[in-house]
């Protein structure tokens, strides 16, 4: 059941506002906002092609907005990029997983970098203890998604971008995800996450892409 | 509503009335510097008449050092400021530097030629000269190398500002070879001082290149922004019939044409 | 372990797991030495005159042959972007992975230079110089060629791409490098050549780092 939260004020929530983004020479979208408060989630749901890849990777800051602005808890966050970078952890379409390394290999890595140590308690949390030692060649494309999600809980980031998660999981695997949505939202972290399936979330705001898409999204004036 | 291209409309403008001018300056400046260069300079006491290929030869190197400068210099606002002009200013510079490092490089070649029997010489110029070629090359090809144009733009961008700072290191290293390898001749301008009858033709030469060099480029930008035009209403073409058309700011009364 | 070790040794281990590239590399340089006697003559006099040149050469031929991977496969696989979005700057992640880059391209051919230049009779005064000198140089020659690597990410073609933009860039080492065998050679003193080398060392160290982050930012995009 999807239900509008209480809006956030600017001074405690993830916030866009009046945002474009332009993907080689066509707009995708404009005059977008959207307010994460701490505990909340933005689900974005559009056809192929509307901008919800785009509007996530705007997000994280990879993809510069066309126009607009984002801001954490009122900042800015093209006043600190490094400090946002920092707070979030972006799952994409890929999985970022080197075949010739393990399971574990990996996520110690990615774990490692943001300075968490996590990583056997992440492994189980998706059920993937046995497969620790598999080179990840070896596993299959559910068990990569699930181990790419796994990186999610094995060092700490209050923002979750996450592009389409469910893609590839089975009924248990979604199960682990709902809990760990679920946890973080208790701790008070925010999550924006893009699906296609309808997903069954308390209290989350839905976003469509579709709204925004501009008018005339050409590069020449009509 | 952003439109990229809506700033341009004042370039298109400023060319489309500097061009004349700019081309006839041009040819002007060059008929003089030829015509003063070639027949009524006076030749060089041990080269010759041949020394007036440098009338054509010389100004080409400055212009080739100078073109890529204006690359780095374009590549520089794109980069930081985004400016779309900026990135189509030095992708059109690259080929007319590129053809003037060959004119200097084909101009030395037939200078050697006559006085030395062979047909290139590892003079410490002309090697900075063919290194700057390939300079030229691996940029071309690098802003051509991408499906989408703006990704060839930007990586081209950061290669034009490496390579002008490696084009200082680049000469100074070709200097030190030369110098370590005796080289086999100098391309000498005939002595310390250059005779004011043999200067002027040459400044003209080299004015007359660089205002050639704007007004070629000048074209090549009134090109490339007609061509991401046609380019951007072909797509609007091809997906007019995919979606309803749009309203016109004044409503639906009112029809442009009859 | 820091952030920026952690990056070095992943890259290490990826290189020993998955093999080949070392071993590619210097396979490369030794049948290219090999093939000069074969063009030119073995005559010991000539190969001795031209053997530092010979070997500068196909050092650095063969030090691009593994640069077009240095991130092709972390940006085909989401993994450059997942390290675009880490704590770390990029600048100082370019910086890890030409190290390691190094240690498994630049750091053996630098060890099997002076094997080869035993086989073009090269003048034993000059071999300090020449192990040195590759010390010195081999580094840039990675900094240098993470540029080329970056700026061609998803490029068609990129492999021969990235030779035509990064060797006129490896002109100056190339030039130092040798001079600073034939200096010794001849008796005089390498070490001008090698502060050279070293100058050019510290100002690839400086700048190619952030060129390349860049160019990857602009990939990313």
């Amino acid at each position: 059941m999807l239900e509008p939260s209480p809006p956030a004020s600017a001074k405690n929530g993830f916030t866009g506002s009046a945002l474009a983004c332009r993907r080689g020479e066509r707009l995708v979208f404009e005059g977008l906002a959207f307010s994460v408060p701490p505990g909340g989630v933005l689900v974005l749901t559009g056809a192929n092609g509307s901008g919800k890849s785009s509007l996530l990777r705007v997000m994280t800051g990879l993809t510069p907005a066309e126009a607009g602005r984002l801001a954490w808890d009122g900042l800015a966050i093209s006043d600190d990029p490094a400090a946002h970078r920092a707070r979030l952890h972006f799952i994409g379409h890929a999985e970022a997983l080197k075949p010739v390394l393990t399971a574990a290999e990996n996520l110690v890595f990615w774990a490692g970098m943001r300075g968490g140590t996590d990583g056997a308690a992440a492994l189980d949390r998706f059920r993937l203890g046995a497969l620790a030692a598999t080179p990840c060649r070896l596993l299959s494309a559910g068990q990569r998604r699930r181990l790419a999600l796994a990186r999610l809980v094995a060092s700490h980031a209050p923002l979750w971008l996450l592009d389409e998660p469910l893609t590839g999981l089975d009924d248990d695997s979604v199960a682990d995800l709902h809990e760990v949505i679920a946890a973080h939202r208790d701790a008070g972290g925010r999550i924006v996450l893009s699906t296609h399936a309808p997903l069954a979330l308390d209290g989350a705001v839905t976003l469509a892409l579709g709204d925004f898409a501009p008018r005339w999204p050409f590069a020449v004036p009509p | 509503m952003i439109h990229r291209f809506a700033n341009p409309a004042r370039f298109m403008r400023l060319s489309a009335a500097l061009l004349p001018w700019c081309a006839v300056l041009g040819a002007l400046l060059i008929a003089a510097g030829l015509v003063f260069g070639l027949v009524l300079a006076p030749a060089d006491y041990q080269q010759g008449d041949a020394v007036r290929i440098m009338y054509v030869h010389v100004p080409a190197a400055w212009m080739a050092s100078f073109v890529y400068a204006v690359m780095a210099a374009a590549s520089a606002v794109g980069l930081i400021w985004r400016h779309p002009l900026a990135d189509i200013a030095a992708r059109a510079a690259a080929p007319l530097g590129a053809g003037f490092t060959a004119i200097c490089l084909i101009t030395g070649s037939l200078w050697g030629e006559p006085m030395w029997g062979t047909w290139w010489v590892w003079d410490a110029r002309l090697t900075s000269v063919l290194v700057l070629f390939f300079l030229y090359l691996g940029y071309i090809a690098l802003v051509n190398a991408f499906d989408e144009p703006t990704r060839g733009a930007r990586a081209g961008a950061i290669l034009a500002l490496v390579g002008i700072v490696n084009l200082p290191i680049i000469k100074f290293s070709v200097d030190w070879w030369n110098t370590l390898h005796q080289p086999a001749s100098v391309f000498r301008l005939g002595g310390p001082t250059i005779a004011a009858s043999m200067l002027w033709p040459l400044l003209a030469m080299a004015l007359g290149f660089t205002v050639f060099f704007v007004t070629l480029l000048m074209v090549r930008m009134r090109t490339a922004l007609i061509a991401a035009k046609v380019r951007a209403l072909r797509q609007v073409a091809s997906e007019a019939e995919a979606r309803p058309a749009p309203r016109t700011p004044r409503g639906s009364l009112g029809s442009v044409r009859q | 372990m820091s952030p920026f070790r952690r990056l070095v040794a992943r890259d290490l281990r990826l290189a020993l797991r998955q093999g080949g590239d070392a071993a590619t590399v210097i396979a490369f340089f030794v049948l290219t030495v090999i093939l000069f006697p074969f063009g030119v003559g073995p005559e010991p006099l000539l190969l001795q005159r031209i053997a530092a040149g010979i070997v500068w050469v196909t050092a650095l031929l063969a030090a691009l042959l593994s640069l077009d991977r240095l991130f092709l496969a972390d940006y085909e696989d989401g993994s450059l972007e997942a390290l675009a979005l880490m704590g770390l700057p990029l600048e100082a992640q370019v910086a890890a992975k030409c190290l390691a880059h190094w240690l498994v391209t630049g750091l053996p051919l630098t060890v099997m230079a002076p094997v080869l230049a035993l086989l073009l009779h090269l003048r034993a005064e000059s071999y300090p110089a020449l192990v040195l000198g590759m010390a010195l140089g081999t580094p840039s020659l990675s900094l240098i060629g993470a540029v080329g690597a970056a700026l061609t990410l998803g490029a068609r073609r990129g492999g021969v791409l990235l030779s035509l933009l990064v060797l006129p860039l490896y002109i100056p080492v190339l030039i130092f490098g040798v001079a600073a065998c034939e200096a010794a050679g001849a008796g005089f003193a390498a070490r001008p050549h090698l502060l050279l080398l070293a100058a050019l060392l510290v100002l690839a160290l400086a700048l190619a780092p952030f060129a390349a982050a860049a160019g990857l930012r602009q990939a990313l995009e």
